[in-house]
């Protein structure tokens, strides 16, 4: 193999993990493959936590990545429920729960964890969502009949499981401290649009305030239990299950003292080299993306896949051979019936223009537009256009260009 | 090579339409269609990719 690689080392059983150990596999690795996971679980796929998983439609084996017989035949040294805790570039180890070992190359893939709300340790119904046994211990809340749920934060996650607790019959109210919810991914204009969504399903939706205290109460003689929370501006809302959607934090913390560079994420070049021999993917990958000259972070479903796929390779690759990771984001989020996509980029100057369909009816594509520049295609149920988009994205399309191919849809 | 479509899980993302175009088609009534159920050898990397780039891991592939 190039460089002479015997064993690689890939520290994350998630997504981006997953699809690095079939990928080496795949391109031919035939060298010993250690896959270490830091939960007890063989890799599955969050998606469905935050919808079909969370409503009860699917259990755990949908949700599994691959199957028990895919899995075996990746011939893995498959380390579940340990946790890498240190690693020494120069001296080519890495250490798992304290103890050291030495790694020929090596794919982080660690993802990132929940940022929590202060104060809220060891509360009951108090929750964050990322893992299957934090959407277990949701799900279960709700089958033992919870009434009422607090999301915190109207991102993503938390609009997915606001989502999902309507359709199970919760009332739920969404609270975000900033005025434009979905204003940061989407922009303002079209964060209203999805915030309309929502509050056409009866979600009671706050936004521009903060949450000051989450109230507690005995929960049931031991430890306490959330009864409600009072926002910044006086009120208070009951509820007897919280989540709190307010973003994640990469998981960097081991690497202190290894030799990389850890700036909000591991950082790589526009390859996903990280040092030589050592290569990072997903959610903890910060890399310079060629495509737009900037460093960035995705914390996307499909990145992690394309990610963990183009890290494998960079390390079967000499540099010569080592090709630029230049995706254009896309991500997809499902709300009641709604179908969100987003395809590239949006910015806070973007001009923004609804393409096709109808707004109020909530189907319909908008671009994002900048300097004569297509940045981004917002689609809600419209996935064909979408993905149409998309390719005039990864073609580097004018404006121009992209209106006029929008402009023959209709 | 055969390429199988679970509909029960498919939710047209239509990620697998814009890797091969020649093989997948979500149509305006947002359905998914199978252009080509037997694509040749030729697309077998563009058949490897939708399948692990469907959300919905709807796609699967039989030799």
């Amino acid at each position: 193999m190039p460089q002479g690689r015997e064993r690689i080392t890939i520290v994350g059983a998630s997504l981006a993990g997953y699809w690095a150990a079939e990928t080496l596999r795949r391109d031919g690795f035939e060298g010993a493959i250690s896959l270490i996971g830091d939960e007890a679980h063989e890799p599955y796929d969050r998606p469905p936590l935050s919808k079909k998983y969370l409503a009860g439609d699917v259990e755990r084996d949908r949700v599994d990545l691959g199957n028990a017989e895919k899995l075996a035949a990746l011939d893995l040294d498959l380390r579940l429920g340990q946790r890498a805790t240190g690693l020494d570039v120069a001296a080519r180890t890495l250490e798992v729960d304290r103890v050291a070992e030495p790694f020929d190359g090596l794919i982080i893939a660690t993802g990132a964890r929940c940022r929590t709300l202060p104060g809220t340790d060891g509360v009951a119904g108090v929750h964050t969502l990322r893992t299957v046994d934090d959407a277990d211990a949701v799900r279960t809340a709700m089958d033992a009949g919870a009434r009422r749920m607090v999301v915190v934060g109207a991102g993503f996650i938390g609009a997915e499981v606001a989502s999902t607790a309507v359709g199970r019959g919760l009332a739920v109210t969404m609270v975000e401290a900033l005025e434009a919810p979905f204003g940061r991914v989407l922009g303002v204009e079209m964060g209203a649009v999805l915030a309309d969504v929502h509050r056409s399903h009866g979600v009671d939706l706050r936004t521009g305030v903060g949450v000051d205290e989450v109230l507690t109460g005995p929960d049931g003689g031991v430890g306490t239990r959330v009864v409600g929370v009072r926002l910044a501006d006086g009120s208070e809302v009951a509820c007897d299950l919280l989540v709190a959607g307010i973003g994640v934090i990469p998981n960097v913390d081991w690497l202190e003292g290894s030799g990389l560079e850890v700036a909000d994420g591991v950082v790589c070049d526009e390859t996903c080299l990280a040092a030589p021999g050592v290569v990072a993917a997903g959610d903890v990958a910060r890399w310079t993306n060629a495509r737009y000259g900037e460093s960035m972070r995705v914390e996307h479903w499909d990145n992690a896949v394309q990610q963990g796929v183009h890290a494998a390779r960079r390390l079967l690759q000499s540099d010569e051979e080592a090709q630029p990771f230049t995706p254009v984001p896309w991500f997809w989020s499902d709300q009641y019936d709604r179908k969100v996509q987003l395809a590239g980029r949006t910015h806070p100057d973007a001009e923004v223009r609804v393409v096709t369909g109808s707004v109020d009816e909530h189907r319909f594509v908008t671009y994002y537009g900048l300097g004569g520049r297509f940045l981004g295609a917002l689609g809600m149920n419209r996935p064909r256009h979408v993905m149409q988009s998309k390719g005039l994205l990864e073609q580097d399309a004018s404006w121009d260009e992209a209106l006029a191919f929008a402009a023959d849809w209709d | 090579m055969r390429v199988v479509v679970d509909y029960d899980l498919c939710e047209s993302n239509a990620i697998c339409m814009q890797i091969a175009p020649d093989v997948f088609e979500v149509r305006d009534d947002d359905f998914l269609y199978v252009l080509d159920e037997n694509p040749g050898d030729d697309r077998r990397a563009a058949m490897e990719e939708s399948v692990q780039r469907c959300p919905k891991q709807a796609i699967s592939l039989e030799d």
